[in-house]
């Protein structure tokens, strides 16, 4: 076995659980993971190598081919269409010497898109290997293709000063961090976590609950479960181990609060997730942190590792009979791992299709064991809740709604970047807050979510029981085709549907097929009615929150602007169907027919 | 503990925990499957068992029973949706049963009859996915496969327990892979074993081709409504 492979599984006690940072560690070294990489972890890892394959397959990120010594990965939101994309687009083409999905000649770049990498408020953007560059022009990208194919890396490309990658220096050097509007909750300078973890422990563990309990807060991650309550019920489960997950795979297109979160506020997640282990019960922590965020990582490995030297984590946290400690986990490129089971699978080195439930992550989690899973920002919530209390907390918001969110905001508007609210504001009073003009529609949720109507909308309310908004608010104004909008995010259900079940699988294509109809001008009112009658049994039957939600762009916009729709109604009176291509149904038979009289000649 | 759960306005006495799939079943009550297999692991991956509980379309291979429970089988409603879940299958793949091996003994087949299906409601796409012919008892059909995870989950190699057939890529572009060098350990019998875990005609053994004439094909002699009835699968 090749010296460097056997020290890559020596590094993870050849545990098949590891699989993922296996992957990454080899694809990091080689460039990509090769057939011979496969056969030898399979031997090592009891694994057959399709099984192998079966997980490297499924993410984006894993190259089992060669695909050119850097590889670039653009970021194809519509945030990005809207900012120059297509420019972009082609003089990345022009430059590199490939198309998309193409390697160079020279065999230095691979060229690919991607789905949203977290930087909407600065968008275009791309990956390429594990640092990012942003506002992008097609002046910008030809520069740095000719630094790198002159012999930088991209590394050297966007850093030039080598600041060293631990600092925050370097991440703010390489994306900003547009905080808008802060408040009481988030981004809070002056927190000295040692007294404050210091005060936590001197409280009983169903105390800490208590409080997270009595604040109400409910989980930022999008489906709003109450986080006091998932934590008794994990608490009050009978084993010995029990594990704290901090999700940090922000994939909802729009959305970057948590990467903010991460890059200004780290320990504050640091510190809701000893407090949730300290509630619970658990000695292991994992941050789940999104492929798109690589150049986050060794930031935050410092952050924790100034925390363990302060005696914050690890074994016998400041003195007491508390051991946590706290590993990064990186994923590969899967929206579908923002799902916490899905995560659960990745975490434990598989493909991250989402798990049955019953049972939930409380009772059986990460190794079967008992888990919190947590969003970056309930996490950094609860380490505010902590400090100063329920009755603190629950001032803020309204009644049913307690506390503040954190919102993403991107598009049409003169301040994009993240904005804290109270819970209770209303839709108007955040888009004049954020100076959006002339607004034709706002994507509220992101893709997932729903598109509302400022005009229909606008004294909506962000709270839970209206506009439970995820994090990502995305603004159109009059000028944009709202029916591009929808094409695209219905693209991206497509592009990040597991495969796992049949309704998301294959639902998720006949919807891309109407909506393409549309756009054509071919499609007639029982194409509309289809979508909505197709689009209730995908959300009605699939297995998890992707498929539940993948229909919303094409439900919620039919719902609010019909006019889009029925404007792009084919008027044909002619009795074909307008969508029936008749040169596409013959040509089959008709090549086919000429091949025989070919033959027979 | 004995509970009671009501479907279709029948008042059921069962057992807490108990799934209710299994449970329909044992009161004569029957609910069209492809992926769910009666006493293995529920997979939960063909949806096609989807029910409403308390007012909420679920699987049913899902749910175990709770005191109170209302379920709707058989209802228009209920009843179109477990349909059109049968015809994605069929738009979603290549089925051309008069051509199949596996005609008359395949689930898909059998559900489409079931259900009532006449043709599908979805755009066909005839789908084109290269064979696999590689094994030496084994040949992958995989414009039938309809990624119910049978194979992939109850198929293992006897020495070490690993996966024989796997599944790679994701979404739509999702495809059924065998590991030819663990499939040519299996014997004969492990290889039927195989091909008639698979629902469809995806997973053929290869000795075996048109082995059962018209009329004494399995489905035709006992449908697999009676099956399940029968609680046989």
């Amino acid at each position: 076995m090749e010296k460097q492979i056997k020290e890559i599984l020596q590094r993870y006690k050849s545990d098949k659980t590891r699989l993922m940072d296996i992957l990454w560690d080899i694809q990091n070294l080689y460039g990509y993971i090769s057939n011979e990489a496969v056969s030898e972890l399979s031997a090592a890892l009891n694994l057959s190598k399709f099984d192998i394959e079966e997980t490297a397959s499924f993410y984006h990120f894993f190259l089992l081919k060669t695909a050119g010594k850097h590889q670039i990965y653009l970021s194809n939101t519509v945030i990005a269409k809207m900012n120059g994309y297509d420019e972009v687009y082609k003089a990345l083409e022009d430059e590199v010497g490939c198309s998309f999905n193409g390697v160079s000649d020279d065999g230095i770049f691979g060229l690919f898109d991607t789905n949203c990498i977290g930087l909407s408020d600065q968008e275009p953007a791309m990956m390429i290997d594990q640092v990012v560059f942003t506002r992008l022009t097609p002046e910008y990208a030809r520069e740095i293709i000719e630094e790198i194919r002159s012999g930088k890396t991209p590394e050297e490309v966007i850093n030039p000063n080598m600041i060293p990658k631990s600092s925050l220096a370097y991440v703010d050097n390489m994306v900003s961090t547009h905080i808008q509007r802060t408040g009481p909750v988030f981004f809070r300078q002056d927190r000295n976590y040692r007294a404050l973890i210091m005060k936590m422990l001197g409280s009983y563990p169903e105390e800490v609950i208590g409080i997270v309990q009595n604040s109400s807060i409910r989980g930022r991650g999008g489906a709003g479960f109450p986080t006091g309550l998932k934590w008794k019920l994990c608490s009050e489960t009978e084993v010995e181990q029990r594990y704290v997950i901090c999700n940090a795979d922000e994939g909802e297109p729009g959305t970057f609060k948590d990467r903010v979160i991460l890059t200004r506020s780290p320990k504050d997640v640091f510190f809701g997730m000893i407090s949730c282990a300290y509630s619970i019960g658990s000695c292991h922590g994992i941050v789940y942190l999104r492929a798109e965020y690589w150049y986050l990582k060794e930031y935050l490995e410092d952050q924790l590792e100034e925390m363990r030297h302060e005696g914050l984590l690890g074994d016998k946290i400041l003195g007491q009979e508390f051991n946590f400690d706290i590993r990064i986990q990186m994923g590969a490129g899967a929206y579908v791992c923002g799902d916490e089971t899905a995560l659960l699978e990745s975490c434990e080195g598989k493909r991250g299709a989402p798990r049955l439930k019953p049972p939930y992550p409380v009772q059986e989690g990460y190794l079967g064991k008992p888990t919190i899973i947590n969003n970056v920002e309930t996490f950094a919530a609860v380490s505010r809740i902590v400090a100063k209390g329920s009755d603190w907390y629950r001032a803020l918001g309204t009644e049913e709604s307690s506390g503040t969110r954190l919102l993403s905001v991107s598009g049409d508007c003169d301040y994009p970047g993240i904005y804290m609210i109270e819970w209770g504001i209303t839709l108007n009073e955040v888009l004049r807050m954020v100076g959006a003009k002339d607004t034709q529609a706002v994507q509220v949720s992101g893709p997932s979510g729903e598109c509302v109507d400022p005009w229909k909308d606008g004294e909506r309310i962000f709270c839970y029981s209206d506009l439970s908004c995820n994090g990502s608010l995305m603004i159109f104004d009059n000028s944009r085709n709202m029916l591009e909008v929808v094409r695209d995010f219905i693209e991206f259900f497509v592009d990040e549907s597991c495969g796992t079940c049949s309704p998301c699988r294959s639902g998720n294509v006949d919807l891309l097929h109407k909506i393409n109809l549309i756009v054509d001008g071919k499609a007639t009112q029982e194409d509309l009615d289809e979508i909505v009658s197709w689009g209730n049994i995908i959300k009605s039957t699939s297995r998890c929150g992707l498929g539940m939600t993948s229909p919303n762009p094409l439900l919620t916009t039919l719902e609010k602007f019909p006019r889009l729709y029925r404007r792009k109604l084919s008027k044909s009176t002619d009795v074909l169907k307008p969508s029936f291509d008749m040169h596409a149904s013959t040509s089959v038979h008709e090549n086919l027919h000429r091949r025989t009289q070919e033959e027979t000649k | 503990m004995s509970i009671t759960i009501t479907i279709d306005n029948k008042e059921i006495k069962t057992d807490i925990g108990a799934t209710l799939i299994d449970v329909a079943a044992d009161n004569g009550i029957f609910i069209p499957r492809l992926c769910y297999m009666r006493g293995k692991p529920c997979l939960g991956t063909c949806r096609v068992c989807s029910v409403k509980v308390n007012g909420w379309m679920a699987a049913s291979c899902t749910i175990p029973v709770q005191d109170g429970m209302i379920v709707e089988v058989d209802t228009s409603e209920v009843k179109d949706i477990q349909k059109a879940l049968v015809e994605t299958l069929f738009s979603e793949g290549t089925h051309n049963c008069p051509s199949c091996e596996k005609s008359g003994r395949c689930d898909l087949q059998a559900m489409g009859y079931e259900t009532d299906m006449m043709v599908s409601r979805f755009p066909y796409r005839f789908t084109e996915r290269n064979k696999e012919n590689a094994a030496n008892l084994i040949w992958l059909e995989r414009d039938r496969c309809i990624f119910c995870q049978r194979c992939v989950n109850f198929i293992q190699d006897e020495e070490t327990g690993q996966k024989i057939f796997s599944i790679s890529g994701r979404g739509p572009s999702s495809r059924i892979e065998i590991d030819k060098e663990l499939a040519d350990k299996m014997n004969k019998k492990q290889a039927r074993a195989a091909s008639d875990i698979c629902p469809v005609g995806c997973i053929i053994d290869k000795e075996r081709g048109y082995d059962h004439a018209m009329g004494v094909r399995k489905y035709d002699i006992t449908s697999i409504r009676e099956r399940i009835l029968k609680g046989e699968q």
